[in-house]
């Protein structure tokens, strides 16, 4: 099958003599692999094992009917990984073996166009992930868009450019579970109160919120929806009972579940006077009003108003100051600070 | 994933794409599938070993080329490319849905549409098993600010700025030539290039205080490049302290919040956390803030530090 006989018109720089007694194994899989692909796609009728192992070039190297049918198992399965609807059927009732064929219209992308500013979105959308899975994934479908005739031009700048990451190694088997509706074990660490025991989860879904990856679904021991984040999950990630056997439920929404469950945001807000030593505490100043100059222990600064949020939150952010910031008020924010200091100083 | 799983995809790709392409140079070709033109020119090799049953000059893969240019004159039925997979429809369709979802999105109108396209010819998936919501909070301030920022982005000028630097505790005014805007873990970030430290800085949004659109061009060195964010916005140098740290149950949640270098559980659900910081103001604020809920172990000087600004706030409380 050397070509280049009859190919005036033969890729330049190849050698002359007969290539195909040179290439390597992997070289021969993917010719076999894509011969393979080109005879199920052109064939109506369903074609027995028997008959592509005498058509497809390739598998005539199997030295009997063992490795024939292992190469032959291999190779559908990593047609069927890559996503190649491949049919099995009989052409005749009185066939006594399947065989297998490709439908055009199942394997085939449908026909699409995008305009420059859609074909923009999607180059930006390819940079979104950071992630090996997703990344992977992403780049798989840009692929095909390239080839379905999509013009992506991957160095379009954006006006603002989101980044996902995955680092959490539970991300790629609590993924690939929920994608094959398995259920799975683990063992979770809840920070407070502190508790590190086994869960059963029938998965429902992967959810980034705020740049944390959680998974969401159905807990078995509290039978009922629970959300998990992953940097707590602690060793590896149990597939329990078969595939297929996880169903998701039609009316949740992932996102909802956990950006519910996340403490809100709140915008009540209470001021407080605080004294800030002189060009110090530029964190709190840039949020804080002036009122007045003081000086506290002889040392010069400024009264100042400062609105905040929670009073523990804003006792730990004014004691960080250490004696750049006191407070003056309220009462109760005054001894909040003073107790964190005191702890500190027993600790140290 | 072994050597033929990466190819075979790019093999079923490369004829449809020629053929949507007539004359394409090899190097644009290679680019697009990024791989180099000596990879190409091998994948080419291989397909026109392929073709239909019978296998003879007219049932093979046909190619021609002309100088560094090549088409189809055959394409042995490979005239469409796969369709996605449910993993790379999810991957592209649940990232396009996230753009939406960035604050000052410019494009949402051609995102909704770009989704619309690809749904339509990708098959209506299953419910997405990846969710993302960025979740970006914005005050008035700061959305004000992401404004400014994005124009300046779009028209290409350079900024001036007041911006506050956590951890040194200081606000600066700085003149920077901005290169684009990025949302890392829920947080908005300027990259620009900043003039006074002469190198690409991440400015987080929420602490530019004030900021206004310059005259003058922004003109990154041309040397200057995009941070790479796949390992996070912070990271620890081998030349910087490590702290070592005993957080109680209370303060676990420091080790979730800043990378740390190492974690060893304790009894009582405490947890030894091995912490690098560019900064002793910073590092000293964060333990201040955390009460007695740390304790730490070392350095000796980070903890002499610590005392010496304990008692003399306490000093102000008596």
């Amino acid at each position: 099958m050397d070509r280049s006989l009859e190919h005036p018109g033969a890729p330049t720089g190849l050698p002359s003599a007969s290539r195909a007694r040179v290439r390597n194994v992997s070289v021969v899989r993917a010719e076999r692999l894509v011969n393979l692909v080109l005879c199920l796609l052109s064939t109506r009728q369903y074609l027995p094992a028997e008959s592509i192992r005498k058509i497809v070039p390739g598998y005539s190297d199997a030295p009997n009917d063992d490795a024939f049918f292992r190469m032959f198992e291999r190779d559908k399965t990593e047609l069927r990984e890559l996503g190649i609807p491949l049919e099995i059927g009989r052409n005749w009732s009185f066939d006594k073996v399947d065989g297998y064929r490709i439908a055009r219209r199942d394997y085939e992308l449908g026909d699409i166009e995008l305009e420059p500013d859609e074909a923009a979105a999607v180059a930006l959308a390819v940079r979104l992930w950071d992630s090996p899975e997703l990344t992977g994934a992403a780049h798989g479908a840009l692929l095909k868009l390239r080839a379905a005739g999509v013009d992506v031009d991957q160095g379009v700048p954006a006006v603002v450019e989101p980044k996902v990451r995955t680092t959490e190694p539970a991300f790629g088997p609590l993924l690939a579970a929920v994608q094959s509706g398995q259920a799975v074990g683990f063992d979770y660490r809840r920070p407070s109160p502190a508790e590190l025991r086994g869960r059963t989860l029938e998965p429902w879904g992967v959810v980034s919120w705020r740049g944390r990856w959680y998974v969401v679904g159905h807990d078995r021991d509290r039978d009922a929806p629970r959300c998990f984040r992953l940097s707590r999950i602690v060793g590896d990630v149990r597939l329990l009972g078969r595939p297929g056997a996880v169903q998701r439920p039609d009316n949740v929404d992932l996102l909802k579940f956990v950006a519910s469950t996340s403490p809100a945001d709140s915008h009540d807000t209470s001021t407080v006077r605080l004294w800030l030593a002189k060009h110090k505490a530029a964190g709190l100043r840039r949020r804080a009003t002036v009122v007045e100059e003081q000086e506290l222990d002889g040392e010069p600064g400024d009264v100042v108003e400062l609105p905040v949020l929670h009073t523990d939150s804003a006792a730990s952010w004014i004691a960080g100051y250490g004696p750049d910031a006191v407070v003056l008020e309220p009462d109760v924010l005054r001894k909040a600070v003073h107790e964190r200091l005191l702890a500190v100083a027993e600790v140290t | 994933m072994n050597a033929s799983q990466e190819r075979l995809p790019r093999l079923l790709a490369l004829v449809p794409y020629l053929i949507a392409r007539p004359g394409v140079a090899v190097d644009e070709a290679a680019a697009d599938f990024g791989v180099s033109a000596k990879q190409l020119r091998k994948d080419l090799e291989l397909l026109w070993m392929c073709g239909l049953p019978g296998y003879g000059p007219g049932d093979l893969i046909d190619l021609s080329f002309e100088g560094d240019t090549i088409s189809v004159n055959f394409d042995a039925g490979m005239s469409r490319p796969l369709r996605l997979t449910g993993s790379e429809a999810t991957a592209l369709l649940v990232a396009l849905r996230t753009l939406l979802d960035a604050p000052g999105v410019a494009d949402a109108d051609a995102i909704r549409r770009a989704v619309a396209k690809i749904e339509a010819a990708a098959g209506q998936a299953e419910p997405a098993p990846v969710a993302v919501g960025l979740g970006v909070r914005e005050g008035a301030t700061t959305a004000r600010a992401r404004e400014v920022v994005q124009s300046a982005l779009r028209s290409q000028r350079a900024l001036r700025m007041t911006y506050y630097t956590a951890s040194k505790d200081e606000i600066t005014e700085r003149t920077v030539d901005p290169m684009r805007m990025l949302i890392v873990e829920g947080r908005a970030y300027l990259e620009a290039w900043c003039r006074r430290a002469e190198g690409v800085r991440l400015f987080r949004m929420d602490r530019i205080d004030d900021v206004t659109v310059l005259d003058e061009p922004a003109a990154p060195p041309p040397y200057a490049e995009q941070t790479d964010t796949t390992a996070g916005i912070f990271h620890p140098t081998p030349d910087q302290p490590v702290a070592q740290l005993v957080l109680s149950p209370d303060a676990r949640w420091v080790s979730e919040y800043y990378p740390v270098e190492e974690v060893a559980e304790l009894p009582e659900d405490r947890l030894r956390v091995w912490m690098r910081y560019a900064d002793l103001s910073w590092m000293l604020r964060l333990l201040l803030g955390l009460g007695g809920d740390v304790v730490v172990e070392a350095p000796e000087s980070l903890v002499s530090a610590l005392r010496e600004r304990a008692l003399g706030a306490l000093a102000r409380y008596r």
